[in-house]
């Protein structure tokens, strides 16, 4: 089938499932559907024409992985935007800015820092001397086979993690906001994904970030325009009018309990921007910031986006731009998150999505004139398809990563000992992509109803711990050598997955059924003096008032026993364990010095004739971009 | 991958030019690296260790702790900002001339 065919029928397959009658409630009433519909559609329409011109841009390997390196740096400052700015950054921090105030927009922080490693260290080193993977930079000087093998399947590791969570979210994510099974969702965003990479390579991927991207930071511009503008954009005078709704009082007073009992309503408003209503442990803060930290520079997606451009001058440009970018969408995820605190509330957030994930489209159902009105739901409309296409370009460019992991380094660096003809190549890398592509919708719909936060934990504790301290030393210490970067990459991939699997991450029956049965516990005690009593009781109207208590009382038990029963027969956690063993959610703080150390002593025990010999080579050209190939001009 | 066996690697590193970007180059980087490390992990921890100085108000209903925070986003900016006028003024010209040289040496050889 022609390309042109295919992605045609892509388009029409992905309209056609989304159009299917849904019969779950979404966030978009069944009336204006039809707008979530026409705003989808436009979205898909645009994507696939960029990729039917991208389509006949790519003919050659390079083409097909990095865009033949002829992406420049302001479009790759776009495109990180929007291969970074997943659906769990834009509607999560949003989200939980409208739950927990200051703790949300502090977590924001992190994942711009992470940047800042990014463009010191690893842009330019990776683009002097890498050519399509993260496995490239570790087999420069270090024996090749080796290096592409540890390289290649911690490369599929991270990708894979992170993909489930995005293909899961985003399955839930398409549900709540219009209402169409889960099934269909993962699959529609799989069957566009795959037309994307299949046929546009790099090129079309990095379109649809890059329209994503724009489309987001118009969305959000819009909304924080449309919610500041009553208070002549002040921003004492916004947050005074935070600060004295009563419903950010409501969520705040409910969040602390009962040391709300002695604070007045303008002291609670005013706890809403302080520190310590989502954080309770600070070394848990602490860990997760070193993973955001560091990981973000060890992940193969946002790796691979520097080898799609020209030189290291470029490369520095589109990491200064997508921190401009980066950096103002989380500054404006504040009045986001702060705007739907005040105009929807917690409550009505909560009540669609607990985790606070709805905040951002809630909020532009609201200043478009509410949930009955055209305007708010063609702005929700918006919003819920900027939504989707965020999960479509963030997953389309963690299964090149996969693929290139699996076709370049694995089949033609190592099976094939690079004895790979061109055409072959390109073939191996759809090929590649169709796997990774099938293997994410299969993943994603038997990972229906799963919890998959600790999959992003553990995408940025194996990025952290094993990627990061295997490249950075490759590229900086002298006596880095194969011995250190295996040793490195088992060590780091098996602490940091080893420790997320005993950690509070996962779901632990056993705890979650504790509270329900204290009630059930306490409500029987109760039953049992209720029934003495009533038959103690000679006056009618004690025994009425004994016979509601009873009622009440018999109530409050059945809904404990429910959700008992919800919870499942289960005593422990998938991994055996009763309670966590580990108490942080993120490994970082142990599995990162693990990482590095493994690498140091893993270096100073193996003799690698090879990685001295190559580190003049490495070092020089790293520094100073010696020998870096002109890109093909198109 | 690039043929690069007609270069002498070894060379080029010891040459006083490439030591001296060399030299410039890691205390800039590392520099700034830890300052940005530092000054992130103040956040977290100043959030945990010292959230009556965070409640102090300073604007309005705007206390130290959003202050702080939104500064993050200006040091990392600025930081991001030094860095790049360094590399575009001093580090390229110097890491160019390197190669203009290895290039001339190169074309001669050929």
């Amino acid at each position: 089938m022609s390309s042109r065919r295919f992605a045609f029928a892509a388009g029409v397959v992905a309209l056609a499932l989304i159009a299917t009658p849904a019969l779950a409630q979404g966030a978009v009433a069944a009336q204006w559907k039809w707008l979530t519909f026409v705003v989808f559609g436009i979205i898909i329409a645009v994507t696939m024409f960029v990729t039917y011109v991208a389509a006949k841009r790519v003919k050659t390997t390079a083409d097909f992985y990095v865009a033949g390196g002829g992406v420049s740096g302001l479009q790759n400052g776009w495109a990180i935007a929007g291969d970074y700015l997943s659906a769990a950054s834009f509607l999560g921090i949003a989200g939980l800015i409208s739950l927990y105030g200051y703790d949300g927009f502090m977590y924001s922080v992190g994942w711009l820092v992470a940047y800042i490693t990014v463009l010191l260290v690893i842009a330019e080193p990776c683009r002097n001397i890498g050519k399509y993977t993260l496995s490239d930079i570790l087999a420069y000087r270090n024996n090749p086979r080796a290096a592409r093998i540890v390289g290649a399947l911690s490369t599929i590791t991270v990708s894979t993690f992170y993909l489930t969570a995005q293909m899961v979210g985003g399955g839930v994510l398409v549900k709540t906001l219009i209402g169409i099974d889960y099934e269909i969702s993962v699959m529609v965003v799989g069957i566009l994904m795959l037309a994307y990479v299949l046929f546009g390579g790099m090129v079309a991927t990095t379109w649809v970030q890059i329209i994503k991207a724009i489309l987001l930071v118009t969305a959000s511009i819009l909304l924080v325009m449309l919610v500041w503008v009553p208070y002549g954009f002040s921003l004492p005078g916004f947050l005074t009018s935070v600060i004295g709704d009563a419903k950010v009082q409501g969520q705040v007073a409910l969040l602390i309990g009962d040391a709300a009992k002695n604070m007045t309503p303008t002291e609670l408003g005013q706890r809403f921007l302080e520190p310590g209503l989502l954080f309770k442990a600070p070394i848990d803060q602490i860990s997760l910031g070193m993973a955001l930290v560091f990981g973000t520079a060890g992940m193969p997606h946002i790796l691979m986006r520097f080898f799609t451009v020209p030189t290291a001058q470029d490369a520095r440009k589109s990491v200064i731009w997508a921190m401009a970018i980066i950096g103002g969408f989380y500054v404006l995820t504040l009045f986001l998150g702060m705007g739907a605190a005040m105009n929807v509330g917690a409550v009505k957030i909560k009540a669609i999505d607990a985790g606070g994930n709805m905040a951002g489209p809630l909020l532009a159902q609201y200043v478009g004139g509410g949930p009955d009105s055209m305007l708010g739901n063609l702005f929700l409309a918006f919003v819920a398809a900027v939504a989707f296409a965020t999960i479509v370009a963030v997953v389309a460019g963690l299964v090149l990563a996969a693929a290139s992991a699996m076709a370049h380094d694995l089949y033609v660096g190592v099976i094939r000992e690079d004895h790979v003809s061109p055409g072959e190549q390109v073939k191996a890398a759809r090929i590649a992509t169709v796997i990774v592509g099938a293997m994410a919708i299969t993943i994603g719909i038997l990972s229906k109803g799963q919890n998959v936060a600790h999959l992003v934990a553990l995408a940025f504790a194996v990025a952290s711990s094993a990627n990061f301290p295997c490249v950075l030393l490759t590229l900086f210490w002298k006596r880095c050598n194969t011995g250190g970067i295996v040793l490195g990459m088992v060590v780091g991939t098996l602490t940091a997955i080893g420790l997320v699997m005993v950690s509070p991450n996962l779901t632990y029956p056993l705890l979650l059924k504790a509270p329900q049965e204290k009630i059930v516990a306490t409500e029987t005690a109760s039953l049992t003096k209720l029934t003495a009593d009533l038959a103690a009781a000679t006056e009618a109207a004690d025994q009425d008032k004994i016979k509601a208590a009873i009622d009440k009382s018999e109530k409050a038990k059945a809904a404990a026993e429910a959700r008992i029963k919800a919870i499942g027969p289960d005593r422990t956690s998938i991994m055996g364990l009763e309670k966590p063993w580990f108490e942080l959610r993120n490994p970082g703080l142990i599995s990162i010095p693990l990482g590095f150390l493994a690498v140091i002593l893993g270096s100073l025990l193996y003799r690698d004739k090879r990685s001295e010999d190559m580190w003049d080579e490495l070092y020089v050209r790293q520094n100073t971009g010696l020998l870096l190939a002109k890109p093909v001009a198109h | 991958m690039v043929d690069t066996s007609g270069i002498d690697w070894k060379a080029i590193d010891s040459r006083p030019e490439f030591q001296a970007l060399h030299s410039k180059k890691m205390g800039f980087l590392w520099g700034l690296m830890i300052f940005s490390l530092v000054y992130y992990f103040l956040l977290p921890i100043g959030a945990a260790y010292f959230q009556d100085w965070y409640k102090i108000k300073v604007w309005g209903p705007v206390n130290v702790g959003i202050l702080f925070a939104l500064s993050q986003f200006v040091v990392a900016w600025s930081l991001a900002f030094i860095y790049a006028r360094r590399a575009n003024t001093v580090f390229d010209p110097m890491a160019a001339e390197i190669v203009r040289d290895a290039e001339k040496k190169m074309g001669a050889r050929k």
